[in-house]
């Protein structure tokens, strides 16, 4: 008897806290569906009186949507091919080439994920603005072709695992370093790139705070700013705010649909041993 | 002409060497440059358009005689001390059930996890319209239970602790990490504290805390590490507050989610002294590195206590 007593107050508990996390995202949904009077209407209520989507075309409109939904697009896309370019090649190196350096860089890559973006921001708008590239693309793009540190800890820890037999036997067949490399490590790290393309997307996708350092042109900006925007000019109308905010999310929940163990899996392994 | 035989390790140095060199090129474009550089700058005084000059200390003076730096210091921490605890119990509350078994467990993990995968700017809006004190949802549910909530993001009294929930929201990164450690406990622990008559509460105490302790000190150093860099959901809310009615300006009411990073972005965007932002995020930088260091030395003391890894 007791047991079930605890069994059910355990399920309470979770039921409770489920909701609470999920309330967000149904607000967001529930009020882009309502008529924004409805919304301002005391007693508030969580369902829409009528039901109603004209807040998706209307919030689509009203700022050029489309425009920074594929500046977005294009910046993330490039950012992805950056990181699935170098991430798995200095990984290896830190992993499956036995050299000095290996432990060396290993550290250092650590020590960069800790250095604040607050400290690096000045410096690095100096620059591009002496280079005139503010107001471009390459600030946000480029140092995605450099490497990041937390993708290439979540790779280094999948090639270590990797079993070095493997390796030497193709060394034994006369296979060079780029050979193994490309034809033994490479199509055996499948998963895990796929790992860090999804946080290669989300971390382009969700930007906020390069965007807002470089992008000062409207045309130019990306969902993040271009949102931030449009709270900052219609703070009154939020039926239209949250059906803009559901289009912005929207293919961040179907990639996480998609892909939910990588997600779960690079922190888990990071976080844990890193 | 005879190709040059290098030795193994030779060639393993340059293959190694070969294969890091992109990130080794990073390093010193993207870390190393500008950290130099913006300890150069925090000497001298600049904007945008002029070229540096240097200064002295006038930079650091300037910020010790800066009221509102140290208004900024508060709040981040605040951040640090109050909000990091929180999270983390929250995150050890949620790791805790998602170990457990039972039906729909995956997707209360989905539930829990969601809200850390959301691009902040989108996040952060959906809060600020559920704190609205008059229409929003949460003091309407606390109407239910006849509690009168406060103006939340309206009122310097109450703005941080709406911080601080949001920041519970988004425990899920931390949440995994301590469901992959729980879940590394090795099962024989408990069976025999079991044995000898344990309950589970001092099963808890005694074995699973113990257990993943580095892991917790890790990710509560960790948390204090990104509160000092706290600025997205501030940076978007004094945005989104300075259109509306009791906004304020740039730090929320009285200043009281004027987080240091953020002052120091409006210092070197708004104000365009970057002279003096650059000093203040040397400071920061400062306090960060030390923490980073004593959170190594903590997790791999605490490791070896626990028998090592």
């Amino acid at each position: 008897m007791k047991k079930r007593i605890n069994s059910f107050l355990f399920l309470a508990l979770v039921v409770v806290l489920a909701i609470i996390f999920i309330s967000p995202f149904l607000v967001m949904v529930l009020t882009s569906l309502k008529t924004n009077s409805d919304a301002f209407t005391i007693p508030v209520t969580l369902f829409p009186r009528r039901w109603v989507t004209e807040n998706y075309p209307a919030a689509l409109a009203a700022i050029p949507y489309f425009k920074y939904m594929g500046n977005t697009a294009f910046i993330t896309v490039c950012s992805i091919c950056g990181q699935m370019l170098v991430t798995p090649m200095v990984a290896y190196s830190l992993a499956k080439i036995n050299w000095k350096g290996a432990g060396i860089i290993s550290g250092l890559v650590m020590a960069t994920m800790m250095v604040p973006i607050t400290v690096t921001m000045v410096p690095m708008y100096k620059i591009y603005s002496r280079l005139g590239l503010t107001n471009s693309y390459i600030p946000l793009i480029l140092p995605t072709f450099f490497g990041k540190a937390f993708y290439i800890v979540i790779a280094r820890q999948f090639f270590a695992g990797i079993p070095n037999s493997l390796l030497e036997a193709a060394k034994i067949d006369g296979a060079t370093e780029f050979q193994r490399f490309f034809k033994i490590a490479l199509p055996l790290c499948k998963p895990v790139m796929t790992t860090i393309g999804i946080y290669a997307f989300l971390d382009a996708w969700s930007d906020y705070l390069y965007p807002l350092i470089f992008i000062t042109k409207p045309e130019m900006y990306t969902l993040s700013l271009g949102l931030k925007q449009y709270m900052s000019e219609y703070s009154v109308d939020w039926a239209r705010l949250m059906a803009a905010a559901v289009v912005f999310v929207l293919p961040v929940i179907l990639m996480f649909a998609v892909f939910q163990k990588n997600f779960v899996e690079g922190i888990a392994t990071s976080g844990l041993k890193a | 002409m005879k190709r040059r035989k290098w030795n193994q390790p030779q060639r393993d140095f340059i293959n190694g060497l070969l294969f890091a060199s992109p990130w080794i090129i990073g390093f010193f474009a993207f870390s190393v440059y500008p950290l130099v550089s913006s300890l150069y700058y925090s000497f001298t005084k600049f904007n945008a358009v002029t070229s540096p000059v240097w200064v002295g200390l006038d930079n650091f003076i300037d910020i010790f005689r800066d009221p509102l730096v140290f208004k900024s210091l508060g709040n981040t921490l605040f951040m640090a001390f109050i909000s990091t605890p929180i999270n983390l119990f929250v995150a050890l509350l949620l790791a805790s059930i998602v170990c457990v078994n039972f039906k729909g467990r995956g997707l209360v993990r989905t539930a829990f996890f969601l809200p850390s995968v959301i691009p902040m700017v989108a996040a952060t809006m959906v809060w600020i319209w559920m704190f609205d004190p008059t229409y929003g949802y949460i003091n309407n549910v606390l109407g239910w239970f006849g509690i009168n909530g406060p103006s939340w993001l309206m009122d310097a009294k109450y703005t941080k602790w709406a911080l601080v929930l949001m920041g519970t929201w988004n425990t899920g990164t931390t949440m995994l990490v301590c469901m992959a450690a729980l879940q590394s406990v090795p099962k024989s622990y408990y069976e025999s504290a079991e044995i000898d008559g344990a309950g589970k509460i001092s099963r808890f105490i005694y074995i699973t805390i113990p257990c993943i302790a580095h892991v917790l000190v890790y990710q509560a150093i960790l948390n204090i590490i990104n509160a000092f860099q706290y600025f997205q959901q501030v940076s978007i809310i004094t945005t989104a507050n300075a259109g509306v009615k009791g906004g304020g300006a740039a730090g929320g009411p009285e200043n009281s989610i004027l987080m240091y990073p953020l002052y120091i972005f409006e210092n070197a965007f708004s104000y365009l002294k970057m002279g003096k932002a650059s000093a203040m995020a040397w400071l920061l930088f400062i306090v960060v590195a030390v923490m980073t260091v004593i959170m190594t030395r903590i997790t791999k003391k605490v490791t070896d206590n626990a028998g090592g890894e």
